[in-house]
């Protein structure tokens, strides 16, 4: 077997994560459920143990994340985002509140205040299996120093003025690395299927 | 009262990854946000950036979990069934100008707060942190400027960011509205004036203390310090 099928029989499929969390919040669904558990309960942990939890803490957390996961499936909207996507920014703010013992201030999408899109863009984040196969490869085409300062951004708990401090990269350098991540990034998840 | 022109002045792409990843400490987070709040282009950014936080999870080798961790969980769920469902949350008042997430921080109206006159037509608020950590990683004000009145001329020691809500203001990089963000640092030396007609509100946070350079400087920095 060549590294590319099974890079490609490896890759999560999009549509059906999202559907799973779809059917948990619209029907209770214990099975959906549980199969979303055995694929992200333990890339949760795998996320959290690299943030630097201990290995119980890091156990606690994802259990604790799953619970959330379940309690909130019913606000997933696979418009607006996939369910990696999503269960990321859950995972997240688990992470904040427990490991830095913050809040998270985030905007309201129901809020009477939001500034609505304009145009809506209720598609353009919608993610496809293609997409999120785009998305991967895009991330494993980065060069070696962008994806180090990605890798620090999301795994190691540093903002960009931190990251300069610790390698001692000019601030614009920084900056400019991760503009062209994230560049590079958009590029490929804004392509045609 | 609800402006539909979008923002010009925005966070850069770095800060908004910053927010995305989870890395900002609460205070920036919480202007960052309601920034987000007014402003559909940066959401859009943001949503891309928590796009690549989900590729990367997805990519993360697995730690396996604890064999009876599935069905731990799921006992967790069968207590908070059996529970009373929480009440949902108030809804927001219609009125409301301040939104969200700003609004939790404020918890009433703005005019309620320990309001500080630091200057003629200038006053200050500083803003409560919602976490347990140590409310000095909190440096989050809101700035009343009265129509005409000026900020006496400053820079910075370390990053500020400036978000406009109500009313507005000009210094020689740009005029500056409801949603608009201004970030400043020690390269920043500026001389803001508020605009005519109506107060002036910002968020501002303040990684350290601003440093005036201009004549008054020394009795304003002296009440900031206060």
């Amino acid at each position: 077997m060549t590294a590319t099928s099974q890079k490609t029989e490896n890759l999560p499929d999009a549509v059906r994560l999202s559907r799973l969390v779809v059917a948990v919040g619209e029907s209770r669904d214990r099975e959906a459920f549980a199969e979303l558990f055995g694929y992200f309960a333990p890339r949760i942990k795998g996320y959290l143990l690299r943030q630097g939890a201990s290995e119980a803490q890091a156990e606690e957390l994802a259990q604790e994340s799953m619970i959330m996961v379940w309690r909130r499936a019913v606000t997933f909207d696979p418009a607006k985002s996939g369910a990696s996507t999503w269960i990321f920014t859950i995972a997240r703010n688990k992470r904040i509140d427990a490991l830095r013992r913050e809040k998270r201030p985030d905007y309201d999408p129901d809020d009477p205040s939001l500034a609505p899109a304009d145009p809506p863009s209720a598609d353009r984040a919608v993610e496809s299996t293609q997409q999120a196969a785009r998305l991967a490869r895009a991330i494993a085409e980065l060069s070696q120093e962008q994806a180090e300062l990605v890798r620090m951004a999301y795994f190691e708990d540093k903002a960009h003025g931190q990251i300069a401090a610790e390698t001692e990269l000019p601030l614009g350098t920084v900056k400019s690395r991760l503009r062209l991540a994230l560049g590079h990034l958009r590029k490929a998840m804004a392509e045609e299927a | 009262m609800t402006d539909h022109s979008f923002p010009l002045h925005h966070f850069p792409e770095e800060l908004l990854l910053d927010h995305a990843a989870g890395t900002l400490p609460e205070g920036l987070a919480l202007v960052v946000a309601t920034h987000l709040a007014l402003c559909p282009a940066c959401r859009a950014t943001v949503a891309d950036c928590e796009a690549l936080g989900g590729a990367l999870l997805a990519a993360i080798p697995p730690a396996p979990v604890a064999p009876d961790a599935l069905d731990k969980v799921l006992a967790r769920i069968d207590a908070e069934e059996r529970a009373a469902a929480p009440p949902p949350p108030a809804p927001a008042p219609a009125e409301a100008t301040l939104p969200r997430p700003l609004r939790d921080y404020v918890a009433g109206d703005t005019d309620a707060l320990p309001w500080r006159r630091l200057l003629p037509g200038i006053e200050a608020a500083r803003l409560g942190a919602r976490s347990t950590a140590a409310p000095d990683r909190f440096p989050v004000s809101l700035l009343r400027i009265a129509p005409g009145a000026a900020v006496p001329r400053h820079s910075h020691r370390g990053l500020e960011a400036t978000l406009v809500l109500e009313g507005g203001y000009s210094d020689a990089s740009g005029h500056y509205e409801r949603g608009d963000v201004q970030l400043g640092d020690a390269s920043v030396d500026h001389r803001p004036v508020a605009a005519p007609g109506a107060p002036c509100l910002c968020l501002v946070y303040e990684e350290a203390p601003l440093k005036l350079t201009g004549p008054v400087g020394r009795w304003f920095n002296s009440l900031l310090a206060s």
